[in-house]
């Protein structure tokens, strides 16, 4: 197995290995919760608190857990870690966990989790493996606070609940972009995240999976 | 070490792994439910004092509910009734043995609880100022919560505020908005022959039209919640809603009767 240096494994997921913006995981809550930036914070730390222990628990235990029911082992921890998010939100957040609604139980079903759990986790010692869940939730939260930004100034007009430009529905000179509010909105930012990260790191773009041939055709075109 | 994949151990990991994380949960979920159980109070009371346009950001919102009355009432007959404080119409209207099935269900709701709650706000000398019912139907998408404040005279529309929907946020969602909201204060259901004639328009209300006292702005771009929004006030204020509570209260009001 190959060594894995912390610096590495914290940093490369953010732009080099972003697990959305490369590895296309995890894009479902982020099209849901970043209408605001308030949400998108709260669901980022969320996230970080999650991996860092779901990946540091999986770890500890990978030596014993049967091949058979590792699954539903690693789908365990990440429960139990989600709920004790989810009760901590209701109880200290109260506004926020109910703008966050189901998404934060859906954190159990977000691909990243279980893919770090499954995929380095399974593999590497307890430290390596926080270290590799927290930047790994490091990156999605790069993603989700850039889509949230934009979604939240072009859509309302504010940021963190701040107006900055003042809605024409308030008097003020901004139309918002509903487009914005709508999950669709935040496929257009994703993708362009990624155009622009591919533009400046040209090894994350895919080789075509087929080329079209030259043309072999003899008579002039018509 | 033996084998990982041996079914004893694949028992033992799978209790123990079950175990721990139960334990956490539940230690969890016990130690912050009183937390839980006073935030959702305090929103409520919240949402109660804003319909009744009695809300100020940054008041001491429990101090201030102190002045309100809860009482539970009867939808059949308009009576107050005694239950205890932990009633919750919401969650008896999903039990069969407090609640009822509508045949004729506008609001789309399915079931209604028999009983209900009400608020009365007083001033200080104990004068009744503001009478707020918990209202909810649905929208586009989701049921919406809310509540509705009257003035005394039991057809003005103090206030609204909704604490629960999940309509499109931009669109439906804007049943939030408080400049919207704002637009509901002196509203009136039922015009003088007694007729429910309470609208929401679809656009903005047209200037001059001579019913303008009884209808709301609609919101662009989602008629279907606020289709939702006046089916919601027609029934809750209607004969299935508070009906015949507001006639029994209006004769009291009348009377100058003490309430009891």
């Amino acid at each position: 197995m190959s060594e894995h240096k912390p610096r590495e494994v914290l940093l490369a997921p953010i732009f080099a290995n972003n697990p959305i913006a490369l590895q296309i995981l995890g894009i479902c809550s982020a099209l849901a919760i970043t209408t605001k930036m308030s949400t998108t914070v709260t669901m980022c730390i969320a996230v970080i608190f999650v991996m860092t222990f779901s990946n540091f628990f999986v770890s500890l235990i990978r030596n014993i857990i049967p091949s058979n029911i590792r699954i539903i082992v690693q789908m365990t921890i990440i429960t139990a870690l989600v709920i004790l998010v989810d009760q901590v939100l209701q109880a200290f957040a109260f506004q926020l966990s109910r703008e966050l609604s189901v998404f934060v139980g859906l954190i159990i079903t977000n691909c990243i989790v279980m893919g770090r759990a499954e995929a380095f986790a399974m593999q590497n010692p307890p430290l390596i493996s926080a270290v590799d869940g927290f930047g790994n939730a490091l990156g999605y939260s790069v993603v989700l606070l850039i889509v949230g930004f934009c979604r939240e100034l072009f859509g309302s007009g504010s940021v963190f609940g701040v107006q900055i430009m003042p809605l024409s529905t308030e008097g003020g000179w901004y139309v918002a972009n509903g487009l914005m509010l709508l999950p669709p909105s935040a496929f257009f930012l994703i993708a362009g995240f990624i155009w622009v990260l591919r533009t400046f790191r040209t090894e994350q773009v895919e080789s075509e999976e087929f080329e079209i041939g030259p043309n072999t055709r003899v008579s002039p075109a018509f | 070490m033996k084998d990982k994949n041996s079914i004893s151990n694949t028992i033992k990991v799978a209790t123990g792994v079950c175990l721990v994380a139960a334990i956490i949960v539940s230690t969890a979920a016990v130690t912050l439910r009183p937390h839980q159980e006073e935030n959702r109070n305090a929103f409520r009371q919240l949402n109660v004092l804003q319909a009744a346009g009695m809300y100020e950001p940054g008041m001491d919102v429990a101090a201030a509910f102190e002045r309100i009355e809860r009482r539970f009432i009867e939808f059949d007959t308009g009576e107050y009734v005694e239950l205890d404080a932990s009633f919750d119409p919401i969650r008896a209207a999903r039990d069969p043995a407090r609640s009822r099935a509508l045949a004729e269900d506008p609001a789309g709701i399915g079931r209604q609880a028999r009983y209900g709650e009400v608020f009365l706000a007083r001033d200080e000398d104990g004068e009744l100022t503001r009478v707020i019912f918990p209202v909810h139907g649905y929208g586009l998408w989701s049921t919406m919560y809310g509540f509705i404040a009257l003035e005394p005279d039991l057809n003005t529309i103090a206030g609204i505020s909704f604490f629960e929907h999940g309509e499109t946020p931009g669109l439906g969602g804007e049943i939030e908005n408080p400049s919207w909201q704002q637009n509901w204060i002196g509203t009136r259901l039922r015009n003088d022959q007694g007729d429910m004639v309470f609208r929401v328009d679809r656009g903005r209300t047209p200037d001059g039209v001579p019913d303008a006292d009884y209808r709301i702005d609609g919101l662009s771009g989602a008629t279907i919640t606020a289709n939702g929004v006046q089916a919601m006030v027609r029934f809750w204020f209607g004969e299935q809603g508070y009906e015949a509570y507001l006639r029994r209260l209006s004769e009291q009001l009348n009377n100058a009767e003490v309430l009891i």
